[in-house]
């Protein structure tokens, strides 16, 4: 699915990923922790093509595609979805335009016929139970308003809705309560699926109770230090990151 | 990455021809340059006027004489030589239409280019369009369905000619022909425009509709309109502008009254798209409009304007609330790119008790362009709790454009409720990378933003006037932001 090799990445001058590799497969979910810092939003960003950053070194192999040639919505059209930590607000443009369009534009991008307003519509229902939306939520201006837990499954039920390749959740867990946690989780699980993937990136382990990856690494200095199944998560929590960086700095 | 930059993108559509650039070659009747009374007799003569109305013109050029160009508003243009237009240009053929099939095909391809093609207006239910080239109307539609109700739409001249009586009552009861130096210079040689009136109790069905263009070289373009609507009735007025690529400024001084009687109420929708000059700021029109409504008694006038065209725009649409319970509104949108200038608002004038007025603007400045709203508030001594909501937003689409607002409040009555709201923002380029994040891509996403932006007034418009409004929202900001 993606192969991310020894990408090196700065902004501002300043090197946040110094070598990052991974390689995700189709069907698998990972999770990428770290202590603040380490560099975890940096790897989403370069993912999504954030401009702000300056790729120097490395490679990202996307579907058999230079991911890191293609502009940001390319990738999106390519099937990659970041699930944005903030998720900005767009006054007066309502979600289900905002959708319609994003679908459209991705399936203009593919040679597809726009969707019907019925399937379309079809589909916000269906999706939308998904992650427990509102119905009205789909209905008022992108994130405007939203609380911050209706944010973060507005995110979720936007994945839903364009069934991405492979998924970026950037710190979905952070600012929720346990029920939204639950519902965010649930919504994840249940688009999980043989031909997709997921890149789980979270500084607690909390959300790994919910969404049970197949791997985790251990982001740290801009390198993934370390590769484990999930008990490597209930380590971190356990044990915190400081015997990490000694390891690392040993090491 | 692959990079296809901003600037590029900006560079590709400064190229992109005005849509709308193209001349029709219809023989065109005119008249000599410059400006003198005896132009203006000419002009009266040549259109059959009563001497009322040839006094009418000559006081008001008398006047106008007196008066200088205003300079307070926040634009810098190079005033038009007055002696170098051409104040009158006809289509030569003088016969009237009485059906589609008779109107010159050059004339239907002009439409057509438009985008309003007569067939596809004709099929347009409850749309009556009267088309105004250059300064006569060659077509009219729907007349007599609207006949049957007793409402009067048709040309200026020809109101004068069938209803005399009507446009000597009310023209230049709400804009008096000494109000300002362009509505003077209007009231001496406007050569047509729309005339309107709804009768008491009729509500019109179909909303009325008047396609401006300009189309002969180096003429002024003067229009007057007159809407009136009798006690109790309503009308819905669209007014679109498109005009053709010009290389030297084009003066449009149009003057617009509205007067909606006891209960009556009024809705006067503006899309404006002129030829705002090239990406350098050569060419482009003029546009020193002055437009005014009258509310009696429990009355409404609302205008709802989308500015995107005119190298320079100097206007102004107003509410006297001369009754009581009265109510004004406007909704605006105006958008400057390139080196486009607008210094634009409304006037609020509340002279009735529990008048209540409402102002939405939002303003769009991209490229080198400066876009001022420029409101008044005025609230009379007799105006006992009147009410004001005033919103003025801007939004910056580049780092090099300005956006200004000047609001005046005056309150001489301490029950009356005054509020203002304003807000400047930038495009942001959270929100743009967010949509490309969605696969939406940089012209879509501006173009989502900005209709988003301005959803409560484009809400304000007709259907399909809300539809051409979003399309040209979009045109005018292609590769704008920077």
């Amino acid at each position: 699915m993606i192969e991310i090799k020894n990408v090196h990445a700065n902004i501002e001058g300043k090197e946040i990923l110094k070598g990052l590799t991974l390689t995700v497969n189709s069907g698998e979910v990972h999770a990428i922790m770290g202590p603040n810092g380490a560099g975890k939003s940096t790897l989403a960003s370069i993912l999504a093509g954030r401009e702000e950053f300056e790729i120097t070194e490395g490679s990202v192999t996307f579907e058999g595609e230079d991911l890191l040639e293609l502009d940001t919505e390319e990738r999106a059209h390519a099937g990659l979805f970041l699930a944005f930590q903030y998720p900005v607000e767009i006054p007066g443009v309502s979600n289900v335009n905002f959708l319609r369009t994003a679908i459209n534009e991705i399936r203009d991008a593919r040679g597809e016929a726009p969707i019907s307003a019925k399937d379309f519509m079809a589909l916000v229902r269906e999706k939308s139970k998904i992650v427990e939306l509102d119905s009205k939520l789909a209905s008022r201006a992108v994130n405007e308003g939203f609380s911050g837990g209706e944010k973060k499954r507005n995110e979720i039920f936007q994945m839903a809705m364009l069934n991405p390749k492979l998924a970026v959740l950037d710190e979905t867990d952070s600012g929720l309560d346990i029920d939204a946690l639950r519902i965010v989780a649930k919504g994840v699980n249940s688009l999980k699926s043989a031909d997709n993937a997921s890149i789980v990136i979270t500084h607690y382990q909390r959300l790994l109770d919910y969404i049970v990856p197949d791997y985790v690494h251990v982001l740290y200095d801009g390198k993934i230090v370390k590769t484990g199944n999930k008990d490597l998560a209930l380590e971190l929590e356990e044990k915190g990151y400081d015997w990490i960086k000694e390891e690392t700095q040993v090491g | 990455m692959g990079q296809y930059t901003e600037n590029e993108l900006a560079k590709d559509l400064e190229n992109q021809d005005y849509k709308f650039g193209f001349v029709t070659d219809v023989e065109t009747e005119t008249i000599p340059v410059g400006l003198n009374e005896d132009i203006i007799r000419l002009i009266s003569t040549k259109k059959e006027e009563p001497s009322w109305l040839l006094d009418y013109r000559l006081n008001a050029y008398r006047a106008w004489l007196k008066m200088t160009e205003p300079e307070w508003a926040h634009i810098k243009y190079e005033k038009p030589d007055f002696d170098k237009i051409t104040y009158y240009a006809a289509p030569k053929q003088a016969k009237k239409y009485e059906s589609w099939d008779d109107v010159d095909p050059e004339m239907k391809e002009t439409m057509a280019k438009l985008g309003i093609s007569l067939e596809e207006q004709k099929r347009l239910t409850g749309v009556a369009v009267d088309f105004v080239m250059d300064s006569v109307s060659v077509a009219t539609s729907f007349k007599s369905k609207l006949k049957e109700l007793g409402i009067i739409f048709c040309s200026f001249s020809e109101a004068v000619q069938e209803h005399p009586e009507l446009v000597r009552a009310h023209m230049g009861t709400i804009i008096p022909h000494t109000d300002n130096f362009y509505a003077a210079l209007n009231a001496a040689v406007f050569t047509d425009g729309s005339f309107c009136y709804i009768p008491k109790g009729v509500r019109c069905p179909m909303e009325l509709s008047t396609y401006f263009r300009i189309n002969a070289g180096g003429t002024g373009q003067f229009e007057r309109t007159l809407v009136i609507a009798d006690e109790g009735s309503y009308v819905s007025y669209l007014e679109g502008c498109t005009a053709p690529q010009r290389d030297e400024n084009q003066l449009h001084a149009a003057v617009v009254e509205l007067k909606a009687l006891k209960d009556a109420e009024i809705k006067y929708s503006t899309v404006q798209n002129w030829y705002p000059g090239d990406k350098n700021g050569v060419g482009g029109v003029f546009n020193f409009v002055t437009k005014r409504g009258l509310c009696e008694t429990n009355a409404k006038i609302s205008w709802t304007q989308v500015e995107t065209g005119s190298a320079v725009t100097w206007k102004y649409p107003s509410c006297v609330l001369k009754g009581d319970h009265s109510v004004g509104e406007f909704y605006s949108v105006a958008v400057t790119n390139n080196f486009q200038q607008a210094d634009t608002g409304t006037k609020m004038i509340h002279l009735g008790k529990n008048t209540k007025s409402t102002i939405i603007s939002k303003g769009i400045s991209a490229g080198d362009s400066h876009n001022s709203y420029r409101g008044l508030v005025q609230i009379h001594k007799n105006a006992k709790n009147s009410r004001n909501f005033s919103q003025c937003d801007s939004l910056l689409m580049t780092d090099h454009c300005g956006a200004h607002t000047f609001p005046y409040i005056e309150c001489k009555n301490p029950s009356a409720q005054i509020e203002h709201e304003a807000t400047t923002s930038k495009i942001g380029e959270d929100q743009l990378f967010y949509c490309k994040q969605r696969g939406i891509s940089e012209e879509k996403a501006i173009s989502l933003i900005v209709n988003g932006y301005c959803k409560e007034v484009l809400n304000q418009l007709p259907m399909e006037f809300a539809v051409e409004a979003q399309k040209l929202l979009a045109i005018s900001l292609e590769g704008s932001v920077g």
